[in-house]
C-alpha cells in the first residue's frame, strides 16, 4: 500500500477502478490545519485531468500499470498486433486504445505500450517518425521560405500541412506530439 | 595576499580607461583571445593568458573600456569538469546570488522597522523542553547529550520562550528565528525555515495586524524601490496598507458559499473547502486578514471577550499564500493548562507523539503575562512574493533537499 509520500510527478494510482497518474501535486498545510497534498490526476484511459486533495499520510492504492517496449508487426482487422522485446510475446492492440498513433506506425517500429492489470490502454511513439509523402500538389521550385503551406498526405494516411517546396515522394520527420511538419529529411 | 583583487568587477567597469586594474574571479568562458571572468558583482573579458574552465584567478592588466588587456593567474583551478550539471556552481547561476542579496536586503529592513518602534530583538534557544503541542505540527527531536538536561527538541516557533521573556518585563520583542518542522517541505514549506515573531505588550491583533500590513509594506518599498506593488504568485498585490479585514464567517460565504455551521465539528471538511476553495481566493490584488477563527481552532489565541465562540487570531493572506498567524495571546494560565492538557490527548489519540508541557512556560503566565499580541510570519514566504518567486527553494540558499 503507498501513501501520499509516494506522491510525485507520474506516480500512478487507482481510483474507482481507473488509473490516474500524477500531474501537478502541492503540499498545503492551513496555519494550525491539518496538511492535505492538492493534485491534478490525469485519467489514463481517458486523458481527463481531475484536481483531487489527499490528507497527508492517507493511503493510495498503486495502479498496476507498466510500460513496455513492443516491436509493431501488422494490421490484422481493426486490431493491430506487436510483440513484446522481452518475451517475444504478441499482443493485439485495438485502433481506440492506439487512437491517432495508428498514423506513426511503421513495420518493425519500436513503440511504448502502457498496460494496466495486463490489458493495453496507451501507446507512445517515438517523438519523430519519417513518413514518405503519398500526395501532394508539385512544388514550387525556388520556394524554400516556407511561408506558405499546402496539405499533403503521408503513406500511413496522416495529413499534415507541408511548405511549397514539399515533392511526393519526400521523406518528412513529423513530431508524434503535435502530428505537425517538422522537416524535409534528405535521403 | 599580495596579489588580491582591488575592486569589484562592476567597479572596474566603470573606470575610465586606461586604467590599471586587478580583479578576481572565477573563468567561465574560454575563447581563443582571452576568457571572460565572472564574480558576485559582475563578469569581464581578459584578454591575454588565462586559465581552465571554472578555475579561480586574479586577473591584472588594463582596463581599455571594453576588456582587461593583460593575463590571469590561476588561484585554484577545479578538480571535476565544470560546471558540473548537479553542483553547486550551477545551482547558484541561476540568480540565486542576486536573490539572496535582496532577501538580505530585506531582513534588515524588518530588523530596521523594529528597531524604529522600540522592539528589542531577542535570541531564544532552539533546543526547548517542549515544541509545542499543536496536534498539527511535528517537531524533530534532538539527540541527548552529555549535559543530561533531559529531551530535547527543535523548536517548530520561539513563542513559549519569547512570551518568557515578555512575562520578565519586555513590552516590545521580536526575533528572527529559525524553525523547524517535520513533515512539511513543498512549494511554500521547508522543514527548516525563518520566522520573524514579535510580540507587543498592552495590545491586541488590531495593532499587529497594523505593524503586520506596515512591516510588509515597508519591505516592498526597500525593495522595490519605493512602490508597494509586488508581483507575489503571478497576479501583482499592492500592499499599501491599509488591508482588507475579513471574518473567516465571511470568507466562506463569500468565496464558497458556504456557512461555518455546515462544516464544523467537522475539521477536514473545514480545511479542505478552506483550501481548495477559499484560499486560493484571499488576498487578490491586495492582502487581507482574515479573523475571527472558530474557538476550536484558538491554539494559543485568548477568546474574542465579546464572543467567546471565536478567537482573537488571525491570518493574513496575499495572492492566496498564508503570510502569518497573528493572536491577541491567552495569558490565562489557568484556560492554558486546560487547553495544553487537551492538545496532549489529542496527539495521544492521533497517534502521535505527545511532548512534554512546558511548566516554565505555564510559570511564566502564572507570574503574569501583560497583555498583548503577537505575530509570527513566514520570511521565506514573503521574500518569496516581493520577488515573485514560484518556489521556496528560490529563495534559500541551499534548502533541505541539496543537502
Amino acid at each position: 500500500m503507498a501513501d501520499t509520500t509516494d506522491i510525485k510527478k507520474g506516480f500512478k494510482m487507482l481510483i474507482d477502478g481507473q488509473p490516474y497518474a500524477v500531474v501537478d501535486h502541492q503540499f498545503v498545510k492551513p496555519g494550525k490545519g491539518q496538511a492535505f497534498i492538492r493534485t491534478k490526476l490525469k485519467n489514463m484511459m481517458t486523458g481527463a485531468v481531475i484536481d483531487r486533495t489527499f490528507k497527508s499520510g492517507e493511503k493510495l492504492e498503486k495502479a498496476d500499470t507498466e510500460e513496455r517496449t513492443m516491436q509493431y508487426l501488422y494490421p490484422e482487422g481493426d486490431m493491430y498486433v506487436f510483440m513484446d522485446n522481452e518475451t517475444y510475446e504478441q499482443m493485439r492492440i485495438s485502433k481506440d486504445v492506439l487512437a491517432e498513433n495508428t498514423y506513426y506506425l511503421l513495420d518493425n517500429m519500436n513503440i511504448d505500450v502502457m498496460l494496466f492489470e495486463g490489458k493495453p490502454i496507451g501507446v507512445t511513439p517515438p517523438t519523430f517518425v519519417e513518413l514518405e509523402v503519398v500526395e501532394t500538389e508539385p512544388g514550387f521550385k525556388g520556394d524554400t521560405s516556407g511561408n506558405t503551406t499546402k496539405p499533403a498526405t503521408l503513406t500511413t494516411g496522416l495529413q499534415v500541412n507541408v511548405p511549397l517546396f514539399v515533392n511526393q515522394g519526400d521523406m518528412l520527420k513529423i513530431d508524434t506530439r503535435t502530428g505537425e511538419y517538422v522537416e524535409r529529411v534528405k535521403v | 595576499m599580495p596579489e588580491s583583487p582591488r575592486y569589484p568587477i562592476a567597479i572596474v567597469r566603470r573606470l575610465k580607461p586606461p586604467a590599471p586594474a586587478r580583479v578576481g574571479g572565477r573563468v567561465v568562458e574560454r575563447r581563443e583571445d582571452g576568457v571572460r571572468v565572472r564574480d558576485v558583482s559582475g563578469e569581464l573579458f581578459v584578454a591575454g593568458p588565462g586559465a581552465a574552465l571554472g578555475a579561480w584567478v586574479v586577473a591584472e592588466g588594463t582596463w581599455n573600456g571594453e576588456r582587461l588587456e593583460g593575463r590571469c593567474r590561476l588561484l585554484n583551478a577545479p578538480r571535476v569538469p565544470y560546471p558540473r550539471p548537479d553542483g553547486d556552481a550551477a545551482w547558484f547561476a541561476d540568480g540565486r546570488l542576486e536573490r539572496l542579496r535582496e532577501r538580505a536586503a530585506m531582513k534588515q529592513a524588518v530588523r530596521d522597522f523594529f528597531a524604529q518602534r522600540a522592539f528589542l530583538e531577542v535570541e531564544t534557544p532552539a533546543m526547548v523542553p517542549s515544541p509545542g503541542l499543536d496536534l498539527h505540527l511535528d517537531a524533530f527531536e534532538v539527540q541527548p547529550g552529555a549535559l543530561g538536561d533531559g529531551p530535547r527538541w527543535l523548536i517548530t516557533s520561539p513563542e513559549y520562550q519569547m512570551k518568557r521573556v515578555l512575562a520578565g518585563g519586555a513590552a516590545r520583542i521580536v526575533q528572527i528565528a529559525r524553525c523547524f518542522r517535520d513533515g512539511e517541505r513543498g512549494r511554500h514549506h521547508e522543514p527548516e525555515f525563518t520566522m520573524v515573531e514579535w510580540y507587543r505588550a498592552f495590545a491586541g491583533s488590531a495593532e499587529v495586524m497594523r505593524d503586520t500590513e506596515q512591516l510588509v509594506a515597508h519591505v516592498a518599498r526597500g525593495t522595490r524601490e519605493g512602490s508597494t506593488v509586488i508581483p507575489a504568485r503571478g497576479t501583482p498585490v499592492d500592499v499599501a496598507p491599509p488591508w482588507e479585514r475579513l471574518t473567516v464567517a465571511e470568507a466562506l460565504e463569500r468565496y464558497a458559499g458556504k456557512t461555518l455551521a455546515a462544516l464544523l465539528p467537522d475539521e477536514e471538511r473545514f480545511f479542505r473547502v478552506w483550501i481548495e476553495e477559499v484560499e486560493p481566493q484571499l488576498g487578490r490584488g491586495r492582502p487581507v486578514f482574515v479573523t475571527h477563527w472558530p474557538a476550536s481552532m484558538a491554539s494559543l489565541a485568548r477568546l474574542d471577550p465579546r464572543d467567546p465562540s471565536v478567537a482573537d487570531r488571525f491570518e493574513a493572506y496575499v495572492d492566496g499564500l498564508e503570510l502569518c498567524n497573528g493572536f491577541g495571546e491567552l495569558v490565562d494560565p489557568v484556560e492554558q493548562r486546560d487547553r495544553l492538557e487537551r492538545d496532549q490527548r489529542a496527539r495521544e489519540e492521533a497517534g502521535k507523539p505527545a511532548y512534554p508541557i512546558d511548566e516554565r512556560f505555564l510559570g511564566a503566565l502564572e507570574e503574569g503575562l501583560p497583555p498583548c499580541g503577537g505575530n509570527a510570519l513566514g520570511f521565506d514566504r514573503l521574500v518569496m512574493l516581493v520577488l515573485g518567486a514560484a518556489h521556496i527553494e528560490d529563495v534559500l540558499a541551499l534548502p533541505s533537499r541539496r543537502l
